[in-house]
Parts: structure tokens; C-alpha cells; sequence
């Protein structure tokens, strides 16, 4: 009997997490030598499917087989035995430590280590070549480009002889061209006869690199596709179990006078670090900014400049008739006070409260609220009816005010804080990804409130690292790479490959890119 | 009953009860190894703090103390921070207290006396925790370091205050001159007597009154205003109160000033209750019980309350074992305080996951 080619197996695996029936029943196989992909919303149950395969979960029921092999791992040293390998969606590299001790990091062998150095060495060249995985080796971690560092996890887990390879979100933190490259080496890697299962929830990688896809909903695997048998608003509609629409369809925007007007900002990040310099923009009444870049290159501090967190090191914001400059700060409630709301990008540090009930997460930003205070007395009863309201308009479910924010799941966590902020009816929106770790039911619907909030006369300033997100919602992009803005582009206009390479700064004549701003 | 009331049940009540049955089932053990019949030393404590007006007068004299130490605690603790200066905080609020009391003209009416020795009390335990505040705040020097550390200047800042300027001419030992009397609060079997109830004499005094009003002062203070609101924002998340348009710096001092005023109430007790006058370590243990109070209150002040009866049973109990067992120490009390911090502090959660399966277990339907 031939071996069959079925690399990995799951049969009814099951795990509950207290209440949450995080996997139920879920059966899934793997080719060998192909690309799997699987999507679904987050809280689906693909992080914990993929952690039981790991090592770090064990199931409460069901059959693994890893090459026809039952497989039961306690810990991911089995797992790794067994052949698997996981690429985190946050890098596991010590970030002072060269690319060559990152890979022998865990198989150290004896007590020194100079010998499985010099092994490691010949080892990583051949694979590099064979995969076309070319990294420098002695070169410190963090003196690499994420899309590198990438590869070094990939690298690690190929040298501890990995044949099925994991990755999580691979593409959440890299440019679409470094994505591409990364496609391309996922190619080689299948060439060679690796499997690959990638977890996303970007249908278009799976559109574009996998064999076959699988949907999860709700810890159930609901169906099994081939990739060329199946369509995007097919896989969608599988994923959160209606129809959805992906692009949401916008009228003209009727653009009015800037509220917001930035010059030659220069900003420090909190630990002092320069991470903006010579931003320069307008935001303007009915229309929407969008604010494109890879995490980490200076939009977020950007944002907390605008919001009032951080001060200017050099440049003004003139914001609703008054003067931000480093000699004259307003802080976040004065800001508040003049109409700018401020959706912040970490919704669990910053825009919430995690052990506060609803109503105080909801109270954020406004405690000093004459309406809400009778004298010294914060009057609990006001505070909860004005959750309970501003909970109906945004459909945050459920709408108890008295329940603690951290049993709302995230779509509903963010549709908490976009109501406090948009129903206090600003001027100015200063709103950061707004769908992160957002299910796509919710993703529709915020994004149609951002929407109303333009067609109302606001002037938004949108930040995010979806490029798609950028693409369909905003009015005009700027490009942000290293701190600086390396290209506006109207958003009519704007292309992937475009926006791409301004956001790695790779475009052709990038002074052209700034003369277009205006 | 929702699962939600149950666990909040759970966590509130019957974790903080099967803590302390520990704790005592523990020292039971102790008892058993020094050859003490545990029954026995239970009846005597339970008898000595309880079974007659005099021993609860002293239990709820000795709580006293414990309710205006936990409260400081405990309102720092909301803000996130850890104050052991209690102590220091405490002992300096009665240098305050002692000389609005010492130096006010005796002429003065007690409704004016009274109120302005309590002042001082608050105003100078608010000085002593403003340094490690500001120290924290805005030059990042941990406070739990400064604030042990201001517990010893504290105590040589009396020692000296005491022994060098507040001492009479001619007296020997290191405590002060009489208070004048309209700064004396009245004990409480005085009042009783007022009203034809006789009850035997104890420390007990009207501070207990005080303390019950600033436990609701507290109560009101986080839960029901936009500054308890701020406190509790900050304490939780320094980015989201920033994101608030809280200033997490400005939170720190103010907290501090308030917890180290709450503990400088200990002296009102203690010096214009009881003893009239000042003298040397007269807050001897209260700033350093008032953690395990607060830790055993759940930080609030109707725990505390509770959790301070509790030690003001084991202070005034443990006195009477002392009494009344040849083999026992006062030191016992130490023991049984340790117990305490140890199974309602350390294994604070110990029998939770137990309780919750039996009592909560998960419903999927909810």
C-alpha cells in the first residue's frame, strides 16, 4: 500500500474554553506539497486549531495524524519533531541576537555552542539556495526589515526540519511587495515539496497563492473549497454566513473648508524617539484622509500628536480656530471640548477599559461632562442611560450597560468606542483602525458610519494599515514611510502598486510624489 | 440568580471567608505545635474580643485604627499604586493632630478644637506622602521604595521632634505635654453614661464616628464622582486615562495626599481619643495591618470595615491569650496577622477555581 499523501489529518477535534466552544468538531486534511489556506473572522477557532497542532493546546477530543502518524504534542518541541513548524504573527526572534544564533536558538546541542554555529552555517546556505531564501547571517535581528526577519522565522523553522510550515497572519506587517516576495517564496518552498498552511482573513492571498481553502465559523469548519473552484463574495459570505458587501459604495464628496491644517509637524514618540518629520496636510469639512504606511512608520505617533497625547517638537496644527505648536499644547480634553473626537488605534490599552462595566469605558473622555456631573456628583443613573443610548445607535450587542468591557467581543468593543466618540457629534475625527480585529459584519458597519460622519460635513482623518480599507473609504491618501510623507494620491485614483511602493519609499521620484501635495 | 451575581458573590464574600477559616484553621496548627488547645484559645479569643462590653470596646478601638489605615491603603491601591508608608504617613499625621491640640487657645470651643485638630491630622499625613508622590510622579522613583524608606525618617523626625522640642522641661520620658481638653474627643462610655447607659471603660471613642464617615466619604469619592472616576481610570490603564484627558502624573500626587491624609487620621484615635497627648510609636503596626486590612476588604470600604472588626478581634483577642495562657505571647498576634495576609493576600484565589465549578459552573446557554 502507498503511503497516502495526507500531510496533516484532524478528525472531530474539539476544545472548549470555559464557556467558548473554541473548535467543535472540526475536521480538515492537508495535502502534501500544497498551500492551504484558512480564513474566517476572527475568534473563528483558526488560532486555536492551529495552536492544538503546536503544541500549546491540547483538544478535549478528536484525532491528529502528521503524515499518517497519530499525533498528540504537549509541547511544541513534538511538534517540531513531528515536522511542523509555526511562523507567529508576532516574530519570536531575540531582537539583539544575529540571524544565524536566532536559528540555533533551541537546538544549541552541547555546552558550547560553537560547533552547531559552524553546522547551522553550511545547513542555512543550503537552504537558502535551494528555496531562495538569501539572508545575511551574521547580521543582528534587529538591524533587519520585517519582511527579513520574516524570512528568518521561516528559516528557523526549515532548519529544525520542518515539512508542514504555519504561518499566522504572515502578511499583516509587510508591504504588498514584500508580501509578493514572500508569495514567491512560498512557491519555491511548496516546489520543494513543503506544505504550507496560512491563516488569514485577506481573501485575496488566498485568491492569489492557495490550493485549496478552508472556512471556519464559529469553532465550526463549515466548508472545504477548491481555490479555483471558488470566488472572494463566495468565501465571504461562507465566513460570517450572509451576504456582505465588501466595497461599500459612497456618493461624491462635497468638500468644504480644511478644520484641520498641519504644518511641518515634528514629533517624538514616547520615549523620545524622532518618528515624524516634515508633515505637512489638510483635512477638510465632508472629506476622508486616509492615512496609509506600514505599522511602525510614524502614523500612529502622528495620530497622538493630533489627538493631543504627544506634544510637537516643531511645526503647528491649527485645529477649529485654535493654534497647537511645541510652545502651546492642548490636551486630550481640550481638544475634546473643541469637537475633535479621537478613535485610538490600540482599542484594548487605550480605548477601553477592560475591567470597567460599559458605561464607564463609555464615560472615557467625557467624566468632566456638565451633563452627566450635578456638582460633585457623577450621577451613575445619567451615565448608564447615556451608554444605553449611544449602545442602540451603534447596535453594540449586548446592550447592557453594566456588563464589563472585556465580555463584549472585539467588534463590539470598537463599536463602543466609535459610538462615544461620533455621537457626541464632532467636527474632526481622528480615527485609527477602526476594523482591526473586527468581524466582517462589524467592518460593514462601521465603515458605513465613517461614511455618514463624511456625508455629514466632518473632516476625517483615517489611519490604517488595510491598504484596502484606505482605498475604498478615503477621499485623498497621503503615504507615510519612515516618518515622512512620500506620496498623496487622490483616492479615485490610487492603485495597490502605487501606494506599495510609496509606502516603501521605492517610488521612482518621490520629490514628484510631494510636489502633488496640496 | 446569573452566573455574573454568583461569581461577583463569590469573589466578594465567600473567597475572603474561606480565606480567613484558612488562615485560622492554620494557626490552629500553630497552636497545636506550642501545645495549646486550639478550641480553648479560640473560646478565649473570641471571648476576650466580644464576650463583654469592655473586650468590644477595645476590639472596635483597635478597628478604629485599622478602618482609617485601610482606607489609605486602599485608595492608592485604586490608583494603582502600593503604599506601605502608612506607618510614617500615620505617625506624622499625629504630630499634626498633637499640635493643633497642643497649641490652640484653651479657651476654644471643642466644635472648633476638634475639627481643626482632625485638620492637621489630614494635612500633615498628606504632606508626608506628597514627597514619594511626587517622587514617583515625575522623577520615577518607585514609591513603595520611597515610602518604606519615609516610614524610618518618620520615625526619627518624631524621635527627635519628641524628645528635642515637644518634650516638657523636667520630664524624663520622650512624649509631650497634655492636650488641652477641648481637643479631646470623648470616649464612648462617656457619651453612654449621658444617656443613662452604663457600660464599662474603654479606649473606645467618638472616632469610631469618624471613621464610619470616612469610609462613606471614600465610598462616595471613587464610585460617585468624576475624581474617584479619574483615580480608577488611571489605576487600571496609564495610556487610557492619558486618553481620557487625565493627567496620570497630577492622579499620583492627589491620590497620595489623600491616602496619606486618610492614614494620618490614626493619630486622632489614638492621641485626641485616648491618650492626650503624644508620644513615641503610638501608630506601632496600624500603617503595616492597614495593607492586610485593605487586601482583605477587597479595597473597598465596606471590606474594610469588616476586614478591620476582624483585626481589631484578633488585636484585642490575641491580648487576652496573652493573659490568659501561660505559653502564649502577644507575639501570637503577629502570627495569626501573618496567617491572615498570607491566605487572603498570597493564596487570595486559592479556593476560587473550586468555588466556581460548583457553585457557577459555565452554562453554555448564557
Amino acid at each position: 500500500m502507498t503511503k497516502s499523501n495526507i500531510a496533516i489529518e484532524l478528525i472531530n477535534v474539539d476544545k472548549h474554553f470555559g464557556a467558548v466552544h473554541a473548535n467543535d468538531k472540526v475536521n480538515l486534511s492537508v495535502k502534501t506539497g500544497t498551500i492551504h489556506g484558512i480564513v474566517g473572522e476572527n475568534g473563528a477557532g483558526k488560532s486555536t486549531l492551529m495552536s492544538i497542532l503546536y503544541g500549546f493546546y491540547q483538544a478535549d477530543s478528536g484525532q491528529i495524524k502528521v503524515f499518517d502518524k497519530d499525533f498528540r504534542a504537549t509541547s511544541s518541541k513534538q511538534s517540531i519533531e513531528a515536522g511542523i513548524g509555526m511562523v507567529h504573527q508576532h516574530f519570536m526572534l531575540v531582537d539583539n541576537f544575529t540571524v544565524l544564533e536566532n536559528v540555533i536558538l533551541g537546538s544549541e546541542g552541547g555546552a558550547l555552542i560553537t560547533e552547531s554555529l559552524a553546522n547551522a552555517r553550511i545547513e542555512l546556505t543550503r537552504l537558502a539556495k535551494e528555496y531562495g531564501l538569501e539572508v545575511e547571517l551574521d547580521i543582528a535581528v534587529e538591524e533587519l526589515s520585517v519582511g527579513m526577519q520574516q524570512r528568518v522565522e521561516i528559516l528557523k523553522g526549515l532548519y529544525k526540519g520542518a515539512k508542514v510550515l504555519i504561518l499566522d497572519e504572515p502578511t499583516g506587517v509587510l508591504t504588498p511587495q514584500e508580501s509578493d516576495e514572500l508569495f514567491r517564496i512560498f512557491e519555491a518552498l511548496k516546489n520543494e515539496g513543503v506544505t504550507i498552511i496560512l491563516i488569514t482573513h485577506k481573501l485575496r492571498e488566498i485568491m492569489n497563492i492557495t490550493d485549496h481553502v478552508s472556512v471556519m465559523r464559529a469553532g465550526k469548519m463549515v466548508a472545504h473549497r477548491e481555490t479555483s473552484k471558488t470566488n472572494p463574495e463566495e468565501l465571504a459570505e461562507l465566513m460570517i454566513g450572509r451576504k456582505v458587501l465588501l466595497n461599500i459604495k459612497k456618493s461624491k464628496a462635497k468638500i468644504g473648508k480644511p478644520l484641520l491644517v498641519a504644518k511641518n509637524l515634528e514629533i517624538n514618540n514616547e520615549q523620545g524617539l524622532k518618528r515624524v518629520s516634515e508633515v505637512s496636510f489638510e483635512a477638510r469639512s465632508g472629506e476622508i484622509l486616509g492615512i496609509a504606511g506600514v505599522t511602525g512608520n510614524g502614523q500612529g505617533t502622528l495620530l497622538k500628536a493630533l489627538a493631543g497625547i504627544l506634544p510637537l517638537t516643531k511645526g503647528s496644527i491649527e485645529i477649529m480656530g485654535e493654534t497647537i505648536s511645541p510652545k502651546s499644547r492642548l490636551n486630550p480634553e481640550q481638544l475634546r471640548n473643541l469637537g475633535v473626537a479621537h478613535v485610538p488605534e490600540d482599542r484594548q490599552k487605550m480605548g477601553m477599559i477592560a475591567e470597567f462595566s460599559a458605561s464607564e469605558t463609555a464615560l472615557m473622555g467625557y467624566q468632566n461632562d456638565k451633563d452627566l456631573n450635578q456638582g460633585i456628583w457623577l450621577k451613575k443613573s445619567l451615565v448608564k442611560a447615556n451608554c444605553a443610548s449611544i449602545m442602540e445607535a451603534f447596535d453594540v450587542r449586548p446592550p447592557n450597560p453594566n456588563l464589563m468591557s472585556s465580555n463584549f467581543s472585539g467588534g463590539n468593543q470598537q463599536k463602543l468606542i466609535l459610538a462615544r466618540e461620533f455621537e457626541r457629534d464632532p467636527e474632526v475625527l481622528i480615527i485609527g483602525q477602526p476594523t482591526r480585529g473586527v468581524d466582517i459584519g462589524a467592518i460593514e458597519f462601521i465603515r458605513k458610519r465613517i461614511i455618514q460622519m463624511r456625508d455629514a460635513g466632518k473632516a476625517i482623518v483615517l489611519i490604517s494599515v488595510e491598504l484596502e480599507e484606505i482605498m475604498s473609504l478615503s477621499d485623498r491618501i497621503i503615504v507615510m514611510c519612515d516618518g515622512i510623507i512620500t506620496g498623496t494620491v487622490n483616492g479615485a485614483d490610487a492603485d495597490e502598486a502605487t501606494l506599495g511602493m510609496m509606502m516603501a519609499n521605492a517610488l521612482e521620484s518621490p520629490a514628484e510624489a510631494k510636489g502633488a501635495e496640496i | 440568580m446569573t452566573r455574573d451575581r454568583r461569581l461577583s458573590w463569590i469573589n466578594g464574600l465567600l473567597l475572603p471567608l474561606f480565606n480567613v477559616l484558612t488562615a485560622f484553621i492554620a494557626t490552629g496548627i500553630v497552636f497545636l505545635f506550642i501545645g495549646v488547645d486550639p478550641i480553648e484559645a479560640t473560646k478565649i479569643l473570641i471571648y476576650g474580643a466580644l464576650g463583654y462590653d469592655e473586650g468590644l470596646g477595645y476590639t472596635l478601638y483597635y478597628a478604629t485604627n485599622f478602618v482609617f489605615t485601610g482606607l489609605a491603603v486602599a485608595v492608592a491601591f485604586h490608583a494603582g499604586l502600593f503604599n506601605i508608608g502608612g506607618e510614617g504617613q500615620a505617625y506624622v499625621g499625629g504630630l499634626g493632630t498633637a499640635l493643633v491640640a497642643l497649641y490652640m487657645n484653651p479657651a476654644l470651643s471643642a466644635w472648633i478644637v476638634i475639627p481643626l485638630a482632625i485638620s492637621g491630622g489630614l494635612l500633615f499625613g498628606a504632606l508626608w506622602a506628597i514627597i514619594p508622590a511626587y517622587l514617583q510622579a515625575y522623577r520615577g522613583s518607585h514609591i513603595v521604595i520611597t515610602t518604606i524608606m519615609f516610614n524610618f525618617i518618620a520615625s526619627s523626625l518624631m524621635v527627635y521632634v519628641l524628645v528635642n522640642v515637644l518634650r516638657e522641661v523636667g520630664e524624663m520620658s520622650p512624649e509631650s505635654g497634655d492636650f488641652i481638653e477641648a481637643s479631646w474627643i470623648p470616649f464612648v462610655h462617656d457619651v453612654l453614661a449621658n444617656f443613662g447607659y452604663e457600660v464599662t471603660r474603654s479606649p473606645l471613642n467618638m472616632s469610631i464616628f469618624v471613621a464610619l464617615f470616612f469610609s462613606a466619604v471614600v465610598w462616595f469619592f471613587l464610585w460617585h464622582t468624576r475624581w474617584g472616576f479619574a483615580i480608577r481610570a488611571a489605576g487600571k490603564s496609564n495610556e487610557a486615562a492619558i486618553y481620557s484627558g487625565i493627567n496620570p502624573k497630577k492622579i499620583i500626587v492627589v491620590t497620595m495626599c489623600i491616602s496619606g491624609a486618610l492614614a494620618g487620621l490614626v493619630g486622632i484615635n489614638e492621641l485626641m481619643g485616648v491618650q492626650h497627648r503624644l508620644f513615641l510609636n503610638f501608630n506601632y503596626g496600624y500603617g503595616f495591618g492597614g495593607i492586610a486590612v485593605a487586601l482583605m476588604g477587597r479595597n473597598h470600604p465596606v471590606g474594610i470595615l469588616i476586614a478591620a472588626f476582624l483585626f481589631g478581634i484578633l488585636y484585642q483577642g490575641g491580648a487576652e491569650l496573652d493573659f490568659e495562657l501561660q505559653n502564649v505571647s502577644r507575639d501570637i498576634v503577629v502570627v495569626m496577622q501573618g496567617l491572615v495576609i498570607l491566605f487572603c493576600g498570597g493564596l487570595e484565589y486559592l479556593y476560587r477555581p473550586v468555588l466556581i465549578r460548583y457553585l457557577a459552573p459555565v452554562e453554555a446557554s448564557e
